[in-house]
């Protein structure tokens, strides 16, 4: 009786066995750099997600008069950004600007035409960028002469125009949204192609392996670029079927990779046992094989994801990638790039969210490798 | 060992073959030819270009003569730029990109190594954090925000090199494009020398030597480093190959006349031949640079035997 008493009480007590993933995950979180480095991820994936909604400004409107307007914290218009506004409106009346005062958050201005002066003139004030709410005020006997009040526009460009007159911040998070959307959409299409043909290869051996192995070869003699370029020219621009046929040529690494280990694990005594009780090749390769196989995966996945995001800028800067009106942080610093001189926040800001980015994802990547070692142990 | 190399050389044969192959046919899967722009010529005319060129043959033919002429080491004439042979555009452009690629290797592998040692020696301490961060850094920030910030700086800002062109040469026309080049090597240098470093540090030769009470910089030069720089002769294979073969990037920016700029267009207005020729260029310079590190590695590791 007081055996099993006290076995009970050892049970209560004993150690709780840690997985593998259990394991890696406590060391993940001791490692600051790695943890700041996925708070700061999911933090840009939420924005890139959830912001372009927030943002007032969509990312295709373009704004006529806010061509290039660096970015400010203050809302725009500045003050001599009114009178440039209120002449391109009133030009467009064919009238002149006799003179103009402002009212709080009012303008008032008085024109002069050498014709009669029609009511729905006001309609070029609303249209401007600048102005809303346009009224006629009063208009003189002979109609050459009137005047007209509108509302000031209050607009916030926190991050600037591009050089069409579009809202920064709205095109650069929906140039993460499509950034990354690409990083995982290739990532993982690479990842499965790999895994399942690195894993086969691995545990097949022999004749299949030499086979499969070879055409890898042949592959990675190929120039890359080639490859990409051929996937443009038949996919078109469609970005979603160009990224998975860009996944589906990165997998070259992951097989490697992949196959090494599985030739490995092949030779555990729970592979063997497996076999001995009659385990289907397909149920060792993906209940025994793939699980073991994961830490090297998600290790190389989170060096891949900013592969690609990397590449798929620099297909956008040959402008083979995404097309206008869409966008992408490639795209995004491939025109800033161009306008370095003039116009630097249009690099500044994309280029830095591309980079903190790929910094991030490279820390947890690092902070991953060195959870998952088993060497460290 | 002459014969290993004999025997390697031998088995890029059927490798290159393939290559050549493979890349003859997909390009000409491809939708559109090198004559079919979107102006649109008479038709007549571009019936006597496709039958000047032997396009209308059919496509077996097509692919034996090419191999036949690339076997005779006639690359064929470009569609595209129609003064040149193939042939030419590599004489002329090759040089000026392997001269850039060489230098930006060199740069890459001498920085690069020293600070990964550096980092190495000093691992879990400020130097080290600081090489790792730039590494990073350098690995991240795109070639083509680093080409303009360049000219920017130094070409407008402080006007102390050319913003870009090739200048006959000229040692100041170099530096941007070498940098520019040389910045992402040098970070996956540095960090690949960094990690293979620490781990040979830790070897039992290594601690032989402590106790033996040879100096630091013996133990570290003669002792560590012969190891350690496997990883990074085994990359650096690779990224020779690509550096010697031009980057599109770099010499678009900066108005380098070199190869690297052929590809993209090339393999766009479906200039088969000037594709191929990149094609085969480019797999020649991975197997040699394949080769010369293997040939390295028995060098530098006495383990390692080809026999």
């Amino acid at each position: 009786m007081t055996d099993l008493v006290s076995a009970a009480a050892l049970g209560e007590t004993s150690v709780v066995g840690r997985s593998l993933w259990g394991d890696a995950w406590a060391r993940l979180r001791a490692n600051k750099a790695a943890m700041f480095s996925l708070f700061y991820l999911v933090l840009m994936a939420v924005a890139c997600i959830v912001g372009p909604w927030l943002v007032p400004h969509s990312y295709t409107t373009i704004y006529q008069d806010y061509v290039r307007t660096p970015p400010s914290l203050e809302a725009y218009p500045k003050a001599e950004m009114i009178e440039t506004a209120l002449g391109d409106a009133v030009r467009r009346m064919r009238a002149e600007v006799r003179e103009w005062r402002q009212e709080d958050e009012r303008i008032f201005v008085t024109l002069t035409s050498s014709r009669q002066i029609d009511d729905r003139n006001t309609r070029y004030l609303d249209r401007s960028d600048t102005f809303d709410d346009a009224r006629l005020e009063s208009k003189s006997a002979d109609g050459k002469e009137a005047v007209m009040s509108a509302s000031i526009k209050q607009q916030h460009f926190l991050f600037g125009t591009d050089s069409t007159g579009r809202d920064l911040l709205s095109r650069t998070l929906m140039g993460g949204r499509i950034s990354l959307a690409i990083g995982l959409l290739a990532g993982v299409t690479a990842v499965v192609i790999g895994v399942f043909y690195g894993a086969t290869a691995g545990f097949a051996g022999g004749r299949t392996d030499e086979i499969m192995m070879r055409i890898v070869d042949v592959l990675y003699s190929l120039p890359f670029i080639f490859f990409v370029i051929m996937l443009v020219v038949f996919f078109g621009r469609n970005f979603v079927l160009m990224f998975l046929a860009v996944g589906a040529v990165l997998w070259l690494d992951m097989a490697r990779i992949v196959r090494g280990q599985a030739l490995s694990i092949r030779r555990q005594e729970y592979v063997q046992a497996a076999e001995a009780l009659g385990v289907s090749r397909s149920g060792i390769l993906l209940r025994h094989i793939v699980p073991n196989l994961l830490g090297p995966v998600v290790i190389y996945m989170t060096l891949l994801v900013p592969q690609v995001i990397i590449l798929e800028s620099f297909l956008s800067f040959l402008g083979l990638g995404v097309q206008e009106p869409m966008t992408s942080w490639g795209v995004l610093i491939a025109a800033g790039a161009k306008n370095i001189g003039s116009a630097n926040w249009l690099l500044i800001f994309p280029a830095f969210f591309l980079v903190s980015t790929l910094f991030a994802l490279n820390f947890v990547g690092d902070g991953l490798r060195d959870a998952l070692d088993p060497k460290d142990r | 060992m002459l014969h290993y190399v004999l025997r390697r050389l031998l088995t890029a044969v059927p490798t290159m073959f393939v290559v050549v192959t493979v890349a003859f046919f997909l390009i000409r899967v491809a939708p559109g030819g090198p004559f079919n722009q979107e102006r649109g010529l008479q038709p007549a005319i571009k019936a006597n270009l496709d039958a000047q060129f032997g396009l209308n043959d059919p496509l077996w033919l097509q692919y034996l003569n090419y191999m036949n002429n690339l076997l005779h080491g006639n690359f064929g004439p470009s569609y595209n730029l129609p003064d040149f042979t193939v042939g030419e555009l590599f004489a002329n452009g090759l040089p000026v990109s392997v001269q850039l690629g060489a230098m930006a290797l060199t740069l890459a592998l001498l920085v690069g190594g020293v600070l990964g040692v550096v980092a190495a020696l000093n691992q879990n301490r400020i130097a080290d954090y600081i090489v790792i961060a730039t590494a990073t850094a350098g690995s991240t920030i795109p070639t083509f925000v680093i080409a303009p910030l360049i000219q920017l700086l130094f070409g407008l800002t402080w006007a102390l090199l050319p913003i870009g062109g090739w200048g006959g040469g000229a040692f100041v026309n170099k530096i941007g494009p070498v940098i520019t080049l040389a910045l992402p090597q040098i970070a996956i240098v540095a960090r690949l020398m960094r990690g293979s470093m620490i781990e040979a540090l830790r070897a039992h030769h290594i601690r032989t030597a402590r106790a033996l009470g040879l100096s630091d910089w013996s133990i570290i030069v003669k002792h560590a480093l012969r190891g350690a720089v496997l990883p990074v002769v085994s990359y650096a294979g690779p990224a020779a190959a690509a550096l010697l073969t031009g980057s599109i990037i770099v010499e678009t920016i900066f108005a380098i006349p070199g190869v690297g700029r052929y590809f993209v267009d090339a393999a766009l207005n479906r200039d088969y031949t000037l594709v191929m020729g990149t094609v085969v260029v480019i797999a020649l310079f991975t197997i040699v640079f394949n080769l010369i590190v293997d040939i390295l590695y028995a060098v530098v590791d006495p383990r390692v035997r080809y026999d």
